[in-house]
């Protein structure tokens, strides 16, 4: 028989593990698999009924759609950002690095009441806006907004360690061969960078599909034109519709868990990449 | 400088316009995304003055919201801990089969969204659920009650710990471990005396991580809250209230304590890593 677990002189495996599994079955599988369970009942038609009704189309469309928008915004912005804080030197750098983390560390509530608070029309950015017409509180783009701030240190912090093991020789042995700058920049350093550019995409993305209190407060919350899947779950909650919201939930979950694993396809082909 | 070495210098580096764009562009990006918010929600709590700031925080409501948010916080981060610690030793130390497994499971609650996160324990626990009769005829209340928050928070905060001592404890191997055992130190003995003083740093580090979630957590909390003032409200849910009744001033003075927290945890969070780079001593594994 094949040995489950390699010989080790280093004790406390069994209650490690043992503990491991338990606290994971618990906490995380026995309480997701009702998810699974509850919509397991539903039955096929159930599911696919409430899958397919207008308003869930709807939520799903303008949380994909503003989600896309906000990590497309970070990939580009994110880019320039860890450009900046790994090539060049200024004041306060440091401090500026440290504060790209902040939305990690914010709370959602807070980070939404005062985007909602500064992008309404009479709010210190939203003024701006709404002397050119344009709102952005309590429309689809407010929602991009609100995920473009949370989404902001993916695509900074993959990229930044990458963008610094470019290794100069390199550049400088293009530069000598007559290449410009930006040939350099577009043949060398991008392609380098480019899978962990994605990844960053691909995290900012995941985690603005799920996010919900950054957004139901500058969202206005219309029915199909600013309400995200997420706050459809919440609504169906509290109108006790259990089968709905869970179908809504599990629904989310299978696109979350193909995108995980895109993110971990993207992770094994970068380091093969960087291995090669 | 020779025509030849400024040709090179052109090469490998950007002008000095393009430098000085690219990090205007940025500043003002972070300025404008990070900066004006930060300094918005101060502004606003303080808008009206010290006086009606003080007494939105020393409301009774607001008092049993920052009780309940640092109860939340005080069982969540230590269990993930003990968890984190468990899992990392397990998989850093040892070899067995279906460890990659392992290893996506515990980032799942990661690939959750919080309102699902809530949702589950509903599921499970609400008064239709499959446990809901069972509780019922014993009169226990999980959800919309305490128990209820405290499973959400421990949900959506479950893998920050593991995340972090796993590729550092990989990384660090386990050789001392064995050495220590190898000269008669029991399993207990090798924890606290050889790997603890290692990781010291990572498990700190994911531990500030895991606190900041666990005391800002909304949505999942939300779920499963039911939003009793004074009973079943953690800060973010009260910031939430106040400000949908308008009362703008007491929810950015409850907000502004957690940016307070928010800043704090930076400021741990850098002066973890300026500590663990001065000691040498690794604070992250490869990844």
């Amino acid at each position: 028989m094949a040995q489950f677990k390699a010989h080790s002189v280093l004790p406390g495996f069994n209650l490690a593990l043992g503990y491991t599994l338990l606290y994971l079955s618990l906490i995380v599988l026995v309480p997701l698999s009702a998810l699974f369970f509850k919509t397991a009942a539903l039955g096929w038609a159930g599911f696919y009924d409430i899958a397919s009704s207008d308003r869930v189309l709807a939520a799903l469309r303008v949380t994909f759609v503003t989600s896309f928008a906000a990590a497309v915004t970070n990939a580009v912005f994110g880019l320039v950002v860890a450009w900046v804080l790994v090539r060049y030197r200024f004041p306060g750098k440091k401090l500026v690095d440290a504060f790209v983390d902040l939305p990690f560390a914010l709370p959602t509530a807070v980070a939404g009441i005062t985007l909602a608070t500064l992008y309404a029309p009479n709010g210190w950015l939203g003024q701006y806006f709404a002397a050119h017409d344009i709102k952005v509180a309590y429309t689809p783009l407010g929602i991009v907004v609100a995920l473009t701030f949370i989404g902001l240190p993916f695509v900074v912090r993959t990229v930044q360690p990458v963008l610094a093991d470019v290794e100069a020789e390199v550049e400088e042995a293009a530069a000598s061969l007559g290449a410009g700058r930006w040939d350099v920049f577009r043949r060398i350093i991008f392609p380098a960078i480019y899978p962990a550019l994605l990844t960053g995409f691909a995290l900012a993305f995941a985690r603005a599909i799920g996010e919900y209190g950054s957004v139901i407060f500058i969202a206005g919350n219309m029915p199909y034109i600013s309400e995200i899947a997420p706050l459809l779950i919440v609504a169906k909650l509290e109108q006790y519709d259990y089968a709905g919201a869970t179908a809504i939930a599990v629904l989310m979950l299978l696109i979350s868990f193909a995108l995980l694993l895109g993110i971990n396809a993207l992770q094994w082909w970068s380091s093969r990449k960087g291995a090669r | 400088m020779s025509a030849q070495a400024l040709q090179r210098k052109i090469a490998t580096h950007e002008s000095r316009g393009v430098t000085l764009a690219l990090i205007l562009l940025a500043l003002t990006y972070l300025i404008l995304f990070l900066g004006v918010p930060l300094y918005a929600v101060f502004y606003q709590a303080f808008s009206k003055g010290w006086a009606l700031y003080w007494e939105a925080l020393k409301e009774p409501d607001a008092l049993s919201a920052v009780k309940l948010t640092v109860i939340a916080a005080a069982i969540s981060v230590p269990a993930n801990v003990v968890f984190g610690v468990a899992a990392a030793w397990a998989i850093a130390k040892f070899e067995f089969k279906g460890k990659s497994l392992l290893i996506t499971l515990i980032d799942l609650p990661f690939a959750v969204s919080p309102v699902v996160s809530g949702l589950i324990y509903v599921l499970l626990f609400g008064a239709q659920g499959w446990f809901g009769p069972w509780l019922q005829a014993h009169d226990i209340k999980l959800i919309f009650a305490v128990p209820g928050i405290v499973l959400a928070t421990i949900f959506v905060t479950f893998p920050f710990i593991a995340r972090e001592l796993i590729p550092l404890m990989q990384a660090q191997g386990k050789e001392e471990e064995e050495a220590a055992v190898s000269l008669g130190a029991s399993g207990w003995q090798t924890f606290w005396r050889v790997t603890l003083p290692n990781i010291k740093w990572g498990l700190l580090y994911g531990v500030i991580l895991c606190n900041a979630r666990a005391m800002g957590e909304f949505g999942a909390v939300s779920v499963v809250s039911g939003h009793i003032r004074g009973l079943t409200n953690t800060m973010p849910l009260h910031v939430e209230i106040l400000y949908n009744e308008y009362n703008f001033v007491a929810a950015f003075a409850v907000a502004s304590l957690l940016a307070l927290l928010a800043l704090v945890t930076l400021g741990v969070k850098s002066l973890i890593e300026w500590q663990a780079r001065r000691s040498g001593e690794p604070l992250h594994g490869t990844h």
